[in-house]
């Protein structure tokens, strides 16, 4: 039995079901990039004022992949619900195949899926003005955030697409997530919201990952907000491992 | 080597509070097909996922090909191959890409070639670079078998391998059936229908009540039948009846 070996060969179906329907990549990067068309294209005039920042789509890139990759993760709930229900897990568990490897292979699944639809925003914002004076060292950090919280939220996926019920159960734990950049520093700066909105709004992961993507990007220190941000997206991981490898082994 | 494929005893299983399975004791020889019969909810599917790793028996023990499920499941993997009681293809991909995945995972030497063959074999040559979901029942059904011979497995399970599907498509994986019994492989498949079990098996097991009430070829379970009545019906013989008649057998004999 080998575990690596059944993760790549499992990691290369499911990549196939994206090759077969590209539509899933497309439609993940879709909302996020309509946000922000409208957050700099309609609302950009009177955003801009109240950041004080010169380039908006700087400004608000780092919230539109966190975004992104809340949307993308669905997927993987969806396509873990659908091996349930169509008895692919069962016709694998019965088989010499790694147990672990049938979860890798969709987790990996998610990080590559969502590196691609973060690449298609990011060109889209490259063409609305995005500029970068930061070194390749700020971009790998940069990279390897993106993929901690990828990791940790797909993790998160893992759970609802053992457990759920039905399709919309599998894939609704993510539309909170979705919203999660709006009550956050990614838009607006947080010092305009209401008090309680505002303490919740700095206090929550996406803030602190915000700041530090801004910072590594916009070529700036980024201060403590990367620790910050580092120990979210670690817990996050590790929490959702634990419950999802819980459901595992009930199943 | 024992003659033994599939062998239980005293194999029991509740979920919550129902008690399924109340002890059963199964004996499957190398090389032959064998029915496990029994009306919906008789716990056959559980009987062979217990057979199959997926499942542990409360108490009691169920091994195949000498390896014991609950101490050796990895070696039990090596030597089986479930085919669920609701086919289990990946819709997205195609004939021929489900069956490569199978080979990949099985690691055998010409994933390939052996797709190929099995396409053919199936009568799916024409469909195989077609997507899965958009086959029929049936050939969903031959694509879902075919898979579980990828890697010639000793040991097949086919839980009601045709429930489900019309006549044409029952018809056909009868004839399925048949040829893979030719090439020597032991198959335990579980079926609701008589008829079914009489096509295709040499014993028969019946199922009923969380015991096995009755076993052996369709002529010894014929003898447990009384005489008259077998005149009457002729072949018309339903499960329903012959359980019926054994159970109000055992009844008669209590009360004697
Ligand atoms: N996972 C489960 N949880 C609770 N009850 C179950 C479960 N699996 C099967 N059962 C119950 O056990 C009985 C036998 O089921 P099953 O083995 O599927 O029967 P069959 O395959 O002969 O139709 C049924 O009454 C069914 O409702
Ligand atoms: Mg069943």
């Amino acid at each position: 039995m080998n575990v690596l070996r059944d993760t790549v060969i499992l990691f290369k179906r499911s990549m196939r079901h994206i090759q077969h329907s590209p539509d899933t990549i497309i439609t993940v990067a879709i909302i996020p990039i309509m946000i922000m068309l409208l957050l700099v294209y309609v609302y950009g005039g009177a955003i801009k004022t109240s950041t004080g920042t010169d380039n908006y789509v700087n400004y608000m890139l780092p919230g539109i992949l966190l975004m992104s990759i809340a949307s993308g993760v669905a997927y993987t709930a969806y396509r873990i619900f659908l091996d349930m229900q169509k008895g692919i897990i069962a016709r694998l568990h019965s088989m010499p195949v790694s147990r672990s490897a049938v979860l890798w292979g969709h987790v990996m699944t998610s990080l590559v899926s969502n590196a691609i639809s973060l690449m298609i925003i990011f060109l889209v914002a490259l063409v609305m003005g995005f500029r970068s004076s930061a070194e390749l060292t700020a971009w790998l950090a940069a990279a390897g955030i993106l993929m901690l919280f990828t990791l940790a939220l797909t993790w998160l996926a893992v759970i609802p697409g053992l457990t759920a019920k039905s399709i919309e159960g599998a894939s609704g734990f993510s539309y909170p997530l979705i919203f999660l950049p709006f009550i956050s520093s990614a838009f607006v700066p947080t010092a305009t919201m209401p008090a309680l909105v505002r303490a919740f709004a700095e206090n929550q992961p996406v803030t602190a990952i915000v700041n530090s993507l801004r910072a590594l990007l916009g070529g700036q220190a980024v201060g403590s907000d990367i620790w910050t941000a580092l120990a979210w997206c670690i817990g996050v991981t590790i929490f959702a491992y634990f419950f999802a490898m819980r459901a595992y082994k009930r199943v | 080597m024992t003659n033994i494929a599939i062998e239980t005893k005293g194999l029991k299983k509740a979920f919550k509070a129902t008690s399924v399975l109340k002890g059963v004791d199964l004996e499957v020889r190398r090389g032959e097909i064998f029915a496990l019969l029994g009306s919906n909810g008789a716990g056959k599917t559980t009987v062979v996922n217990i057979l199959s790793t997926l499942l542990k028996p409360d108490s009691g023990t169920a091994s195949v090909c000498g390896f014991d499920t609950q101490r050796q499941p990895e070696r039990v993997r090596e030597q089986i191959s479930l085919t669920g009681q609701f086919a289990a293809v990946d819709g997205m991909l195609t004939g021929h890409e489900n069956l490569m995945l199978m080979a990949e995972l099985r690691s055998v030497s010409n994933p390939t070639q052996i797709a190929n063959r099995l396409l053919n074999q199936f009568g799916l040559s024409d469909a195989g670079n077609k997507r899965a979901d958009t086959y029929s029942g049936g050939m969903t059904r031959r694509l879902d078998i075919a898979m579980s011979l990828v890697g010639t497995p000793a040991v097949i399970f086919l839980d009601e391998p045709t429930t489900g599907l019309d006549p044409e498509g029952r018809l056909e994986v009868w004839k399925t059936i048949q040829k893979l019994a030719q090439g020597g492989t032991t198959i335990l498949l579980t079926t609701q229908q008589l008829e079914e079990a009489e096509q295709l098996a040499n014993r028969i097991a019946i199922l009923h009540d969380g015991r096995i009430i009755a076993s052996g070829t369709l002529n010894e379970l014929k003898q447990l039948f009384p005489p008259a009545k077998l005149e009457y019906i002729e072949k018309q013989v339903t499960l329903e009846e012959i359980f019926l008649a054994i159970v109000g057998n055992k009844t008669a004999e209590v009360a004697r």
